[in-house]
């Protein structure tokens, strides 16, 4: 049973990296039709750098992603100090909002922003509301509950007192913050802001309701591109993203080892005492 | 000594509509080392918490040396907490801890430097500056927490459960400690326990607690000795608590017998609450005694047996260091101040005869383990009691 | 007891770009183009049923396969080392921050009549088989892009399965087949029905996948939704199909909730 699964596990995640592995070959190859392999050339990287439309792109969904991730970032942390600090019911309202964006189907809450943008673009006449500031919102809305969800549990595990003995020894709240309360939750609020700031990059379908004409993001331009053949320079950029978003994850991981270790350390002591008394 | 400092006025607090104090008044005076007592969820740790400024009461006033400081933030007031589970800041180490309070007021290093080697002192851990709080053991981590209060030089000491989360032995230790403490600081304690012997060992004054309302107030020897009702009776050490009718001052009637006592001030046929300490209980041979029962069972504490006596089908529990036979048919004296008298209240009823003594006192020994964490969010862990 | 108001600016931002809109699309499907009620886009749904129930029963399909698929992986992950747990978790959850466009076009790519596969089947001398353009190319899409999400939430809940349980459990009399059927399955309820969830709701509105890897045969209700958002402009039709999209997944999540006793269903 046990090699059936590790075998079984290994075919599935070759099943999940084939597509990888094609469109990684696909950048070398000096043909332009992905399935027939031509010959071996870094050429599409070149032509990738040189290419005048894409880098441009990619910059705005960028752009995008900082910006966005660090509002809902900033925005996020708080509420989820302010839930924390709620009457269970008033949290579990709260919680029920921010919900929402998560079990909607996203084509949904794309659409819902298009429409509250285009009828507030037609009370205020403006012609094309859809830009850059759509965008940015609708990112930062669909970011938020990433950033609670992930807070939140830090705050869960952090003992409630550190806060009022900060208080007690003559913090101010927002002092009391900054000195204390960020140091337990930090790594909560880093994988929260790496989460959304990964899912910001990527977005295509909420994107795709709520873009204008004069601010692209890069997986926008992609859908529209596959409308028409699609140029093989966009595998050379997938590649390259496939080794960035690898080396992010894997210092994410690092971050995360690090804070297990902590904890593991803490609770050792503990044991130790204990397994000596007895 | 008796100079007034912290007065609460009606204090009443409700979460959501629940009310968890129902308007205490209560006086703490200066240098005074005060202990809230009761069970989880009595209201304790919320009157502690009114004090410390983190909670503001929904009704009442908190005076503190005669001004209202009830919009007073905790960051403002003359008030230090030594935390349950202490609260030590993970991030710093021994001595930013302690020296936390002081670099808030921004004062000179080397007054810090001072302060905080003093303290260190205070509480016998010198040579432990540089350790992480995580890397302490329990009785360290707590003499962390009540050094990063003191150095703050509060007029006012709040201890909530300190002790809770420390093996039985380095608990009296430190309930020694803490006294030594106190009185070498000479600055009021307020110390929040469920744990009796704690409270009657170490404090000057005792509030009983219990469903938001104080019980008693009064020194450990009154709250022991004249427990003024039911509640208090049994929550405070062993006792029996029994029917009785006053016929008239000193004398009072229970089980059809008429026995001596030293209370006084009662109605002429007042029902009333007697309770019977089991130490002051003598085992006499059966033509001698005031009453006589069957022995049931006995336990061998170590310093007496606890015999559980049957007398018309109430069983009473007996502390001593005679040791009659399961089976025996004894008599029993009690001498006229071994009879406490109470008005009854509504806890008269609740806490009957011994007859499931082995469980109940399984209960009370094990009383630092709490499963319930009430509302009041008392979470300890089981101390692997000895 | 201050800090509840550090919630505030979430709050308002929340009710003005998440509970208004759907409030708009609530009026939208309400209303046709000139701004008069009307019961007309809710009365079309009727056409649009046979659209619907292709999108759940292929969701469901997806589901299901997910689930399959899925439970042995997440089985194997939480019984890894740590370490081990930590790098396979992130190789699920790697695909997941990658362009899923690109990523089905790679698909495309392998399952083309002209495709990578099909090229070398011709190459031995045989038939190419037709791949694509069909249900089972779709469902194929929907299993490989929301496979992680049915992967993470079964390896959450298995990883927090007690040992002592199931030693428990042996200790009892259990064969190691009945250990899992006994008390490891029905343990793992809370991650099956959230991993479910996770999997079905993109899979039920999604048009991106149809279109690439189906035919006209295969149109699904985010496909009609998306075209009328974009070519055939009827935002009032739209928000009549969302909001009944919307109903529908509120529903199914609604009595999948019912199976876990009540139990939170995790999200990521």
């Amino acid at each position: 049973m046990k090699t059936f699964n590790r075998v079984f596990t290994v075919i599935v995640f070759l099943f999940l990296y084939i597509p990888m592995i094609v469109l990684a070959v696909a950048s070398f190859n000096t043909g332009t039709d992905i399935a027939v392999w031509k010959g071996f050339t870094f050429a599409q990287y070149g032509a990738l750098f040189k290419d005048g439309a894409l880098l441009p792109l990619l910059l705005n969904s960028v752009i995008v992603a900082v910006i966005s991730s660090l509002a809902a970032t900033v925005l996020g942390t708080m509420a989820a100090l302010g839930i924390r600090a709620m009457s269970p019911r008033m949290r579990s309202a709260t919680m029920a909002v921010t919900n929402i964006p998560m079990t909607n189907p996203e084509i949904v809450t794309g659409v819902s922003l298009a429409l509250l943008f285009a009828f507030v673009g037609q009370m205020l006449k403006i012609n094309g509301i859809m830009g850059f500031a759509t965008l940015l919102i609708a990112h930062i809305t669909f970011n938020l509950p990433y950033v609670i969800l992930s807070v939140m549990p830090k705050l869960g595990q952090m003992d409630p007192n550190l806060r009022d003995a900060a208080l007690d020894l003559g913090c101010t709240p927002v002092q009391a913050f900054f000195k204390v309360i960020i140091h337990e939750i930090l790594p909560g609020i880093i994988s929260g802001a790496m989460m959304a700031f990964t899912m910001s990059l990527d977005d295509f379908v909420i994107s795709y309701f709520v873009y204008g004409p004069n601010f692209v993001t890069l997986p926008v331009e992609i859908y529209n591109y596959t409308k028409k053949p699609l140029q093989p320079k966009i595998y050379a950029l997938f590649t390259l993203l496939f080794l960035v978003i690898l080396v992010m994850m894997v210092l994410m991981n690092l971050l995360q080892a690090r804070d297990e270790a902590r904890q593991r350390n803490a609770r050792g002591v503990f044991g130790v005492r204990k397994g000596a008394k007895a | 000594m008796s100079k007034e400092l912290i007065r609460l006025v009606d204090c009443t607090m409700a979460f959501d509509g629940e009310t968890v104090l129902n308007s205490i008044n209560l006086t703490i005076n200066n240098k005074e080392f005060l202990t809230l007592l009761g069970p989880s969820g009595c209201g304790k740790t919320t009157t502690l918490r009114i004090i410390g400024g983190f909670l503001k009461p929904t009704s009442g006033d908190v005076l503190f040396d005669g001004a209202r400081i009830n919009d007073l933030p905790p960051y403002k007031r003359q008030v230090n907490t030594v935390f349950q589970k202490y609260a030590l800041f993970p991030h710093l180490d021994v001595y930013e801890n302690i020296a936390f309070g002081l670099r808030l007021q921004k004062l000179p290093e080397q007054e810090i430097d001072e302060r905080v080697t003093e303290m260190l002192e205070v509480v016998s851990l010198k040579g432990f500056e540089d350790r992480k709080v995580t890397a302490l053991s329990g009785g360290q981590q707590q003499r962390v927490a009540i050094a990063r209060a003191l150095v703050n030089r509060p007029k006012v000491l709040l201890l909530d459960e300190p002790l809770g989360a420390l093996d039985l032995r380095l608990r009296k230790d430190m309930q020694q400690e803490l006294k030594r403490i106190q009185q070498q600081m000479g600055i009021t304690f307020i110390y929040v326990t469920h744990d009796q012997e704690e409270a009657l060992a170490m404090s000057d004054t005792v509030v009983v607690m219990n469903e938001g309302l104080i019980q008693q107030i009064g020194t450990p020897e009154d709250i022991y000795n004249e427990p003024v009702n039911a509640f208090v009776a049994d929550f405070i050490g062993e006792s029996n608590i029994l029917d009785g009718i006053m016929r008239e001052d000193f004398v009072v009637e229970t089980f059809g017998r008429r026995f001596q006592c030293l209370d006084k001030g009662f109605q002429k046929d007042e029902p009333v609450d007697v309770v019977v300490r089991p130490e002051d209980i003598d085992i006499v041979p059966v033509k001698d005694g005031m009453l006589t029962g069957t022995v049931t069972s006995i336990t061998f504490k170590g310093m007496q047996y606890d015999v559980i006596v049957d007398f018309k089908g109430f069983k009473w529990l007996i502390q001593t260091t005679d040791s009659p036979k399961v089976g025996e048919r004894i008599g029993i004296k009690i001498d006229p101040d071994g009879f406490q008298i109470m008005h009854k209240s509504k806890y008269s009823g609740l806490y009957g005869d011994y007859s499931s003594f082995s469980e109940e006192y399984e209960e009370l020994s094990d009383a630092e383990y709490d499963p319930e964490n009430g509302e009041e969010g008392e979470t300890r862990e089981a101390s692997d009691g000895e | 007891m201050e800090s509840k108001r550090l919630a505030s600016p979430y709050l308002v931002w929340m009710a003005i770009f998440t509970v208004v809109p759907l409030g708009i699309v609530v009026w939208y499907a309400f209303t046709d183009s000139t701004g008069a009620f009307t019961l007309g886009n809710i009365s079309r749904m009727g056409t649009y049923w046979p659209i619907f129930l292709k999108s759940i029963w292929l969701a469901i399909l997806s589901s299901f396969i997910c689930l399959l698929i899925g439970y042995p992986v997440a089985y194997t992950i939480a019984g890894a080392s740590p370490k081990g747990q930590r790098l396979l978790y992130m190789l699920v959850m790697l695909p997941m921050c990658m362009s899923f466009l690109l990523r089905t076009l790679a698909w495309v790519a392998l399952l083309d009549d002209t495709g990578i596969i099909n090229n070398l089947i011709r190459s031995l001398g045989l038939k190419p088989l037709p791949l694509i353009r069909n249900d089972a190319a779709v469902v194929l899409g929907m299993v490989y892009n929301y496979l992680p999400y049915m992967i993470m939430p079964l390896y959450t809940v298995l990883l927090k399965i007690d040992r002592r349980l199931t030693e428990a459990a042996e200790d009892l009399g259990c064969r190691p087949g009945e250990v899992f059927t006994r008390v490891t399955l029905p343990l793992s309820v809370p991650g099956i029905i959230s991993g479910f969830t996770m999997v079905f709701v993109p899979a039920v509105s999604t048009f991106y996948i149809s279109q690439k890897m189906g035919s006209s045969g295969t149109t699904l209700i985010g496909d009609v939704i998306e075209s009328q958002f974009k070519a055939a402009y009827n935002p009032n039709l739209g928000a009549a199909l969302s909001l009944a999209l919307m109903v529908l997944v509120l529903a199914c999540v609604a009595i999948m909730n019912r199976f876990s006793d009540g139990e939170e269903v995790a999200t990521i």
